[in-house]
Order: C-alpha cells, then structure tokens, then sequence
C-alpha cells in the first residue's frame, strides 16, 4: 500500500514532464497498432478465403484467359463439387480515384460458391432474372450511395466503351474479414459485347473457381486439373484460394516489410524518450535513494521503485494507445476508402500493443534502476540533482 | 547582447546521455522521413527517365497501360504511315510496333512469383529507347526463341540470368544478352522479337505504337490527327507523361504514408526534446538566474535555450539523413499496381530531400524547444537565484 502510494506520488512529482511522456507513448502505441491493421488488412483477403475453393488461372499469367469450355473438363476431374468463373474488368466509375474491383462472373454458379456474400433471395432473383443486373457489396454501396435499382456506368478500360448497370441486389459480409466492396455483374453480358466486336477473344474467362467436395483433397485435385489441360494450347495453373490471395499480397512485400519495420521503428523512438524520462528522475532522486538506503531500505527496493514508476507511465500510455487505436483505424479506413477493405483491429494487435508498453517500460527503468540500486549512501548522499 | 554559442552547446555536451537520446529518437524521425521522399523520388525518377520527350505512344483509346492496350494490324499500319515520324542516320524510320504481355516468373531469393513485362521489339524499338545499352551477351537475332533481359529481371528472377532459358507461352526462350536500362523502367523488362511474341502468344494485336517525332513541337498536331482518324480508336501521349502517369499512383501512396507516418512519429520526437528542455530549464534555474543578474536579457535567454534546442534538432537531423544516405546502395523492387507489373527502383537522395529533412528536424526542436524556453525567460531573477 504505502509502496503503490510512494510509486504514484513519486510519478507525478513532475506532473507535466509524467503526462507529456505518457502522451509519447499514447501516439507510439496507438500508430503501432494503426500500421500493424494496415498491413493485416492486406492479408485479410488471403485469411478470408475459404480452404474449399480452388482458382486455376492462365499458368503463363493473369493476363491471359482461358477459354470456358474448360469449365465442363473441370466438372469432370475426380473430386470437383462445381466450377464457376470470372473476368478481372477493371472499369472506373467516374473518375480513376474511386478504384474498386468489379468481376463479371458466371451468374448463379459463382454465387453459390461464395455463401459468405448473404444476398436477399428476392435480389438474387432480380440479379440472375436482369442481363444488365449487377451486385454491390454494402460498404461500396453506402460508400456511393447507391441504392437497389440505380444506374451504375462503369467506363471500360479493357473493354472499350462506357457499360450501363442496373444494381438489383446489394451482399453484406457474413463475417468481418469478408470483403464488402466488390462488384459483380453477368459474364454473359460482358461475353456478348466481346464476341460482337472482338470475335477472337470471345468465350473467354480469366479465372475458374472450383469447389471441393472435400478440402483436404486440394493439392491432388489441383494437379488432376493442371494436368488435364497440359500441352494443350492454354495450358492451367490451380492453386488454393488463399494462395491465389497471397500471391496478390507478396506483390507487395517490399512496402508491408517496410510498413512492419517502420511500425517498430516509433516504439525505439519513443523508447528513447521513456528512457531519457526515467534517467533524469533517477539522476534528480539519487540523494533520496541513499536516504532510502539508509534507512534500511535494500537496494532491490529502489530498484523495484523505479520499475514500477516506469511500467505504471508506461502502461498507463500504453491502455490510452490501445483505446484510441480503434477510432484512428475507423478514421484512416475512411480516408482511403476502398484501397483496402476490411479494416479491423486484431487480438493479436492488442497483445503486441501490451507488450510493447511493457518492454518500453522495463527497457527504461533498466540502467536507472540498476544505478540506483548499487549507489553507495555517502555518494547519493552528495549528489546534487 | 547574446549568450554565445559554445555555452549552448557546451550544455548539450555536458548532458550526454540525454542529448544522446533525444537527439537519437529525432534522427529515427528524420531517418523515416528521408527514407520515405527518397523512395518516392527514386520511384518518380526511374518512371519520368523511361520517357523521352521526343516519343510518342499510341495505345487503344480508354486503355490506362500498354497491357491493357490492343492496336491491330491495320491500326497499326495507319499509324506507321505518319509522315512526322523521324528517320535516324540509316534510313530507318523510328517506329515500333510492340506486342507487351506480363508472365509470371519466380523471384531468385524466395520463389514468389511476380509478375514481369514481355515487349516484343524491333530493331527500331532499340534505336528509340537510346538509353537502352546491352552490357553482357549479345543483341537477340530476329526470328528467334532469344531474348535479351533488363538488369534488374536477371538479377531478381530464376531463369533470366545470362545464359540461363525462361520457359513462356509453351516455349523455351534463352537469355542470349542482359541490358542495362539506364535506371529506367526498361531494367524491369524482358525484350525478345514482336513477331516471335505475337506468334508465340497467338495474337494478331500489337500492344502499343512508339515512334520518335521528326519535330518534337508538332506533338499536338500529330495527336489531334490521329485521335481524330475514323479509322483509329487510340489515344497518343508523350512518352514522359505516359511513364509519369503509370508511377503517380504508387509515388502518392508511397508519400502519402511516409509523411503521414512521419507526422505522427515527430509529435513523440517533439515531445522528448520538450522533456529534455524542460529539464534543462530546471536544472539550471540557478544559472538563468545568474546570466539575468549579470545582466542578460530575457530574449537572450529565450534565444540561447531556443538554440540549444535547434542544435539538438539540428544534430538528430544530420544523424538521420546521413544514415538515410546509406540507403542509396539498395534498391526496391515491388509491384505497380496500375501496370500491374514488377518495377525496380532505388532510394534517391535529392538536394530537395535533405534540404526538407533538415528543415524538419529543426522545426522539432523549434516546437519542442519553444515552450521550455520561454518559462526560463519569464523566471525571475530573485526567484532564480533563490531556487539553488
């Protein structure tokens, strides 16, 4: 009792020099925790995928199609449950900043493949019933506004021309990490423009997804598939879903490297600060630790003094950071909008947050402490602050 | 009259361990900082040097990139016919018509695969990228399964290194030479023959049309011709610009967050020199209250603790940028998300960054110092020399 009193008087003996570095750590810990979500949020497409989907693509590259009688070949390979497909279509919506990705897709056969995407069955109707229809995840469409039954003009990019939409049903995410801000539409509309003025590239898919009858036979149902097209003249590449996402992410790499690094460049930054703190308290109180001392009081005392001082700022920083890191993600996700979608603190966020602060805290009070507690009474006796 | 200079810093010296501190989290800041505009200039700078100011790039209408882009044979015939196409010295006429794909090849240090830029030339191609040079090997032959490899693609990918065979579009292509682009976007492409390409990935449509203008100022007019042609759907830009536009998105994104993140770390910086000085004020009541009375003004007081402050930003800022400046030896290699393609480039340190970064750290100590130094102005001397 008397110790935790001492610790918390001794804390704010200097009341502002306590409360700026405890500010420091607030800002450390809460950016920490906000570069940590904004590289997690690049993996949630990968941690969302579903281990039953299998996507086979062009084996030479994305760029290339396939064409979609492979679809009825897939069926037919040993362990395949469905197979649907989807274009990349790449268009903008009024201007280039507002990016969002938009995939013809294989009308009810890609649907009930993604069972996450929860879809009114009175809009599914109107989607699979409407050849210009289209489907918008919730946080795209409150993001534009949109309402069921509004006109969307996409401008292609690699599909020449400005494409009308009639959006009849919009998905929410049947979990957290589902990503909401897709756009799907028919694949037949799309196939039918594309064969009318490029006949050659007609019938063509840029993706199949297949679902499994059971996921642990991923890896030999992706080479019967693979081999069932080899030597042919477009020849496949099949790999699980999550690997297909983390292909997208290891494009990247270099910038999430430098992101985590940089993330734990501020808890150095501010472990300069924190420790910069505790060693002029300690340098300023040597005479009262040799006044402690010779009282009787143990080195290991002291030295317990310092690192509870020490933890309590830094863990009192450390609670405000973890509490403010949720509004500051809500508040970047808004501001980049739809680069990426799920953005959302994870526990293990928070785990590493704590412990950042602790190590901050103990990382300061070290040398301080270890002084304090070896001082020699006459000494401290005659230091002066 | 002022308090002079050496006692300024002689007070930073005499507090080592915390000067070493402080002035250590401003160069981390600083470091960030410098870190961050040279990765973006080195970004802009590898992008705007692709480009030549003279050439010009026909691409399908509405197209953003040349992957995405599709010209077909009788476009473009209807291009090659432009009589404002430049002819060099051995009667070539400087266009190119050019087949560009991506593939998928594996990166050398962890297998991923990433995606590289196939363009298919010709021998004019060459002639007008003159910063394109051929360092090792040699030149590919026409109508071959050769291929010659930028720099940064045979360093970084399996299979492109000199010598070595890539297996595309069910070929086996040999790397018969590796360029060096010059630092430009080139050193992240593989070149092989435009015929053997279209045939190899079965297409008849030509990716891009590149031609050198004979009269750089007649761009518009050449423009205006060709986007108004009823047998063309394309669009022409510069060169420069077409590179320019391809980086914008990454450079923004890549200092958008940097300087953000940047921000954001400099108020921890700002407020452990603000501690620092606090401290120093405090611990030297005494001393203000002696320069007072021996008859210092308080603005020079101001003044000297303000400079001790801007010579700590001053000291973390030169530490910072010359740690960046090491820097310079790496270069990044990432996918542009407009091209969808690989792109090499490195950390460039400008006059302008280290400018701004010095600039930076001693706005921190200015900021971080202010406060501190106007509570040691206002003490007053009897109050100050009773604090000892």
């Amino acid at each position: 009792m008397h110790f935790a009193l001492l610790v918390l008087r001794n804390a704010f003996r200097h009341k502002l020099r306590t409360l700026l570095t405890i500010l420091g750590i607030v800002i450390a810990i809460a950016s920490f925790g906000v570069l940590r979500t904004i590289v997690d949020a690049w993996y949630a497409g990968a941690n969302a995928s579903s281990s039953a989907r299998l996507v086979t693509r062009s084996s030479v590259s994305l760029v290339f199609p396939l064409p979609i009688t492979y679809a009825e070949k897939m069926r037919q390979v040993e362990g395949v449950k469905s197979v649907a497909w989807a274009n990349w279509f790449g268009g903008v919506y009024v201007s280039e900043r507002n990016f969002f990705p938009q995939f013809a897709i294989s009308g009810a056969s890609y649907l009930d493949m993604y069972p996450e995407y929860t879809l009114k069955p009175e809009e599914r109707k109107a989607f699979l019933a409407d050849r210009v229809g289209a489907v918008a995840g919730r946080k795209l469409a409150d993001k534009f506004g949109w309402k069921v039954g509004d006109q969307i003009p996409l401008r292609g990019t690699i599909y020449p021309g400005t494409w009308n939409f009639t959006l009849r049903g919009i998905y929410e995410g049947r979990e957290t990490a589902t990503d909401e801000s897709q756009f799907f539409f028919h694949f037949d509309y799309l196939n039918e423009f594309i064969k009318k003025k490029y006949p050659r590239r007609g019938d063509q898919a840029g993706v199949f997804i297949e679902e499994l009858k059971d996921p642990e036979q991923a890896s030999p149902v992706s080479l019967a598939i693979d081999a069932t097209f080899r030597n042919s003249l477009a020849e496949t590449l099949t790999e699980t879903e999550k690997a297909f996402n983390l292909g997208f992410v290891a494009m990247s790499e270099a910038i999430l490297l430098a992101i985590q690094a940089v993330s734990y460049v501020v808890i150095v930054i501010i472990m300069a600060v924190m420790a910069n703190t505790m060693a002029m308290t300690a340098r300023e109180r040597y005479g009262e630790y040799a006044t402690l001392k010779a009282l009787g009081f143990r080195g290991g005392f002291v030295a317990r003094l310092i690192f509870a001082e020490s933890l309590g700022i830094a863990l009192a920083g450390g609670a405000l950071g973890i509490a403010l890191t949720f509004p500051a993600v809500k508040a970047f996700s808004n501001l980049v909008g739809q680069i990426l979608s799920a953005f959302y603190v994870t526990n293990e966020t928070i785990r590493l947050q704590v412990a950042c602060a602790l190590v901050v805290g103990v990382v300061a009070a070290a040398v301080p402490a270890w002084r304090a507690a070896r001082i020699r009474i006459v000494d401290g006796l005659r230091a002066i602050g | 009259m002022a308090i002079p200079v050496s006692y300024i810093a002689r007070n930073l010296f005499a507090r080592r361990l915390t000067t070493a501190l402080t002035a250590g989290g401003m160069a981390l800041v600083v470091y960030v900082f410098a870190t961050v505009l040279m990765l973006a200039a080195g970004l802009e700078k590898t992008l705007v040097s692709t480009g030549r100011d003279d050439n010009v790039i026909v691409i399908r209408r509405g197209a953003q990139t040349e992957v995405q882009s599709g010209v077909d044979r009788q476009q473009a015939a209807v291009i090659e016919s432009l009589p404002e196409i430049a002819v060099d010295a051995g009667d070539v006429r400087l266009v190119s018509k050019e087949p560009v794909v991506l593939i998928n090849l594996p990166k050398r240090a962890t297998g991923k695969p990433a995606n590289v830029v196939i363009r298919g030339v010709t021998e004019a191609g060459l002639a007008l990228r003159s910063q394109v040079k051929i360092v090792e090997g040699r030149m590919f032959r026409p109508g071959t399964a050769e291929v010659i490899a930028g720099r940064a693609i045979a360093d970084n990918f399996r299979g492109a290194g000199l010598g070595e065979t890539v297996r595309f579009a069910s070929r086996d292509w040999t790397v018969v030479g590796v360029f060096d682009g010059g630092r430009t976007g080139f050193d992240s492409e593989i070149w092989g023959d435009a015929e053997q390409m279209l045939q190899a990935f079965r297409r008849n449509a030509f990716s891009a049309v590149i031609f050198r203008l004979a009269d750089p100022s007649r761009f518009d007019a050449v423009k205006a011709t060709l986007e108004d042609d009823p047998r063309l759907t394309v669009e022409a830009k510069r060169e420069t610009k077409f590179y320019a536009d391809q980086s914008q998105a990454l450079a923004n994104f890549i200092s958008y967050l940097g300087t953000g993140i940047s921000i954001i770390f400099s108020i921890g910086a700002i407020i452990g020199a603000m501690i620092t000085m606090y401290a120093s004020v405090a611990s030297r009541t005494s001393e203000i209250g002696t320069l007072r009375a021996l008859g210092f003004s308080r603005a020079a007081i101001l003044a000297a603790f303000l400079g001790e402050s801007l010579l700590l930003g001053l000291c973390g800022g030169i530490i910072g940028v010359a740690a960046a400046s090491v820097m310079q030896a790496f270069s990044i290699s990432t996918t542009n998300f407009q091209t969808f393609a690989e792109i090499a480039f490195s950390f460039a340190l400008t006059p302008k960054i280290v400018v701004v970064s010095l600039v930076f750290s001693l706005v921190m100590g200015f900021v971080g110092g202010f406060l501190p130094a106007a509570r040691a102005a206002r003490l007053k001397i009897v109050d100050a020399l009773r604090a000892a």
